[in-house]
């Protein structure tokens, strides 16, 4: 082994960092190392982290991508990964140095902490995390082994399913209502309503949604009769995995941010050789060092808990200290945070003015195949750039499509709107998802959005793709309707 | 509670390669997804007269996974080095790495082009053909005439091999030397030439050996007219064409050699530069073209030594006395070939139907000739596998 450690260092190294965790009052779940190499680091990477994950061919793609990506040093390998899972699991890197795994581990800590006590997560259920993947990967693989249904059959049905994956709800702390309360609200609000005929009010009342309704999968799931018991079966597995991993999508910057903080102060707190300590300021600089011309979430999430942390101590951030070790008193207020934020709200929230200033953040738009800086962090644009920030993390740099009704026009057709706040769709990516959205749904579908900022409606129908104006689409609907009143 | 640690062992990553099935199934699909789309390929300019080598890149479409994403024009927020001012170019399009705006976790954003090289595109068009071996001439014919030369001697071989002059000089040699060494000695004194045989070691025979010879030849005789009624768009597409055979005929036989035979009214044998490039004036006599090739044939490409293919590319337009000579060379181009083709290329927007030389060659009833009709680049591919068909109907035979 060359590396410079033994597992017996390690286990040294973690009590040490037990002993900090115990004393700052972090709450993590029971901790597992993995030490792998490069090759099964990069395997984890392609599925996810998952020590068992169904098959398909995507991963394959991503596994090829990364390792090509690595062979050639376009980019290296993270230092470790660290599962949501209680237990929680993590790989740690068999080259790293003694001084990476001992930074790693109290990385991982941090993270640990985040996935057991972040509000977003609460629903994920870690205990069953790694058995609910295993299960369904022998799902999908009996699917696949199956002589009447078949890998190619299984793929296929995947690909769409992946395609639509994310088009699903995103904020899991609001609960989705039932459909009887949701009726029972529209009877309401409708019934007041004196520009309305009964029939379109009853219309209304009989649509199915009730209300727009962002899981597409799911409705597919429930409301689609020519699916087969494996294909419902599948489309659980994908939304299940999607509302796994959208909680890690949304909290990128302020659980990387709480993870360098927590290594940090960790390392601080521990009574460690010089020689370590000196490895160790070098990696620390590298991953939250600023990336000019794009932002590092390590480098931001840990700016702002730093701010607030000085904040809550009474320093001035400006004086900029080296290190201070936080106090227990002001600590409570960074669990708190820690509980209740995601990367939206904790930017909302903490991203000051002055923050944005000294670490240059701007605004960029796009002028033929340049970008070119619009605003940057002065006083009458801060909050421009900062809305503009917000716009382009996580989740929200993707659209929002809702159903609106499963049964347009009579027709079964799937009527689909994109919640349209100023980004337009890119076409060819919209009509192959169109297309594999009308394989699940077996119907024609239509999708109302702008296209060079008129409204369209992007239609498929299982044949062809169509782009339909709207001042034409949505007067036929209105004619008719009056018609028929 | 307390923390496991699971070592690293070597048999675990032995055993480890999980995504092998995930990704032999995407290869596949990669290969699948440019068989698709070869024809399109396959058309496009850059690939004719390149050598086997160069690399190509080529999208593929249905590897891409497909998502809801917004459009470029979007723009978004990134850090600057501290001196950003509004105005300022921070990024170009085509420049990773140079893109701003957290990019790490938006899904979708995935452009999709796969670097392939000439050859491995060939033997996918290849594939897709379906043809089966077109070694027609089998070996045997072509071993059985096959000659050795002589090339130096050795001391063992076969009797009808024996060097009778070079075996009595060795063996005189042997005697010299031993007369030498006896002149001191009385008892050896005497030698003479009766009692002093041959031995095993003074034989020479003489070494042959077999002629290096491919094991299969292979001519393409590419047969144009270049009169001026030839524009630069019929010339692409037989130069496509041409490629396109030569490359098929190369994948099958292992020494390739090609002619290339301009023509206007009179024929001349010119190189593969001047055969694309050089434009030429006047009228057409097809025959002349192809009483060239039946000289070059007979010349260097003898159809006991070679399998030849022929093809003939022109727009039709032919002197009309000279129907019935052209359609008699044929037949005898016919003869000496695997295969001769006659392609007539007429773009839509210049068609007269009056002069067209298809009617003409339909008199020609023979399983290795094709007359055939292109139109524009989308023809090449359906036309080269037709042409490639009557190959594969004569071998059933």
């Amino acid at each position: 082994m060359p590396a410079n450690y033994s597992i017996e260092d390690l286990k040294y190294w973690e009590d040490q960092i037990q002993e900090k965790v115990d004393y700052f009052g972090l709450n993590c779940f029971p901790q597992e190392y993995e030490i792998c190499d490069h090759n099964d680091m990069l395997g984890y990477m392609a599925y996810s982290g998952m020590p068992a994950h169904y098959p398909h061919w995507s991963y394959g793609k991503s596994f090829e991508k990364l390792k090509t990506m690595y062979d050639y040093g376009v980019s290296g390998l993270p230092y470790e990964m660290v599962i949501n899972s209680n237990p929680c699991l993590a790989y740690l890197m068999r080259d790293n140095t003694l001084c990476l795994q001992v930074m790693t581990m109290a990385h991982v800590m941090g993270h640990n902490d985040f996935f057991a006590n972040n509000f977003t997560f609460s629903h994920t259920h870690p205990e069953l995390t790694l058995e609910k993947f295993k299960a369904q990967a022998v799902r999908v693989r009996n699917y696949i082994e199956d002589p009447s249904i078949g890998l190619e059959r299984v793929e296929n049905f995947l690909d769409s399913a992946h395609a639509l994956m994310f088009n699903c709800n995103r904020n899991f702390a609001i609960k989705k209502r039932g459909e009887a309360d949701a009726r029972a609200q529209l009877s309401r609000e409708l019934s007041g309503r004196t520009d309305l005929s009964d029939e379109e009010i009853n219309k209304r009342l009989n649509r199915t949604p009730i209300e727009p309704d962002e899981d597409i999968l799911l409705f597919i799931r429930d409301n689609q009769p020519l699916l087969a018991e494996w294909q419902r079966d599948l489309l659980t597995i994908v939304h299940y995995s999607a509302s796994y991993f959208v909680p890690q999508i949304e909290t990128k910057i302020i659980n990387e941010g709480w993870a360098s903080f927590w290594h940090r102060t960790i390392m601080n707190a521990m009574e460690v050789p010089n020689d370590i300590m000196l490895e160790f300021f070098a990696h620390h600089n590298r991953v939250v060092a600023p990336h000019p011309g794009s932002l590092n979430p390590y480098y931001l999430g840990v700016a702002i808990w730093d701010n607030i942390l000085f904040q809550e101590m009474g320093i001035d951030p400006a004086s900029e200290k080296e290190y201070i070790t936080p106090s227990l008193e002001a600590l409570e207020t960074l669990y708190s945070i820690r509980e209740s934020e995601r990367d939206t709200s904790f930017i909302r929230r903490f991203l000051s003015e002055d923050l944005m200033r000294s670490m240059d953040i701007f605004e960029y738009e796009q002028k033929g195949d340049k970008q070119v800086i619009k605003h940057v962090s002065d006083e009458q644009h801060w909050q421009d750039v900062k809305d503009m920030l917000i716009k382009n993390i996580g989740v929200n740099s993707m659209p929002v499509i809702r159903i609106m009704d499963g049964d347009y026009e009579g027709h079964r057709t799937l009527y689909l709107e994109h919640e349209f706040e100023g980004r337009e769709l890119r076409l060819e990516e919209a009509e192959k998802t169109l297309e594999h959205l009308q394989s699940l749904w077996c119907h024609e579908v239509m999708l109302e959005t702008m296209l060079e900022r008129k409204p369209v409606c992007l239609a498929h129908d299982g044949e062809k793709f169509e782009i339909k104006k709207l001042g034409t689409k949505q007067s036929t609907p209105k004619k008719k309707e009056t018609a028929e009143t | 509670m307390s923390t496991i640690f699971r070592d690293y062992s070597h048999g675990d990553a032995l055993r480890s390669d999980r995504s092998a099935s995930d990704r032999q199934r995407h290869r596949k699909k990669i290969r699948s997804s440019l068989q698709e789309n070869i024809a399109d390929v396959i058309a496009e300019e850059s690939i004719i007269g390149q050598n086997r080598e160069k690399v190509i890149k080529v999208p593929i479409r249905g590897i891409k996974e497909y998502r809801f994403v917004y459009g470029d024009n979007s723009g978004g927020a990134a850090q600057g080095d501290g001196e950003s001012q509004p105005g300022q170019v921070v990024g170009q399009d085509g420049q990773p790495g140079d893109q701003p705006g957290p990019a790490g976790d938006q899904p979708g954003v995935d452009f999709y082009e796969t670097d392939i090289t000439l050859s491995e595109l060939i033997d996918i068009m290849f594939e897709d053909l379906e043809l089966p071996e077109l070694e027609r001439k089998n070996l045997k014919d072509i071993t059985t005439d096959s000659a050795s030369r002589r090339r130096g001697y050795r001391s063992v071989g076969v009797k009808v091999h024996l060097d009778k002059r070079r075996s009595v000089r060795q063996k005189v040699r042997r005697k010299v030397a031993l007369q030498r060494i006896a002149e001191g000695q009385e008892s050896l004194a005497n030698i003479d030439d009766d009692s002093f045989p041959f031995r095993k070691e003074d034989l020479r025979y003489r070494r042959r050996v077999p002629t290096e010879r491919p094991s299969s030849n292979a001519a393409i005789v590419c047969i144009m007219d270049t009169s001026g009624s030839m524009d630069s768009m019929k010339k692409y597409l037989a130069r496509s064409f041409f490629f396109m055979l030569y490359q098929f005929v190369r994948t099958k036989y292992e020494n390739v050699e090609i002619a290339f035979i301009a023509h206007h009214t009179q024929g001349k044998e010119v190189t593969e530069e001047e055969f694309f490039h050089k434009g030429e004036s006047g009228g057409t006599m097809i025959s002349s073209g192809y009483k060239k090739a039946l000289e070059v044939i007979h010349d260097r490409y003898h159809p006991e030594m070679w399998n030849v293919y022929a093809f003939h590319c022109s727009d039709g337009d032919n002197l009309s006395f000279d129907n019935p000579i052209a359609v008699q060379a044929a037949e005898e181009l016919c003869d000496l070939c695997n295969l001769f083709g006659y392609g007539e290329i007429k773009p839509a927007s210049s068609y007269y139907p009056g002069s067209t030389m298809l009617d003409v060659f339909d008199e020609i009833a023979r399983d290795n000739f094709k007359a055939l009709s292109m139109k524009s680049k989308e023809d090449i591919w359906p036309v080269f596998r037709e042409f490639m068909s009557s190959e594969k109907s004569i071998e059933t035979h």
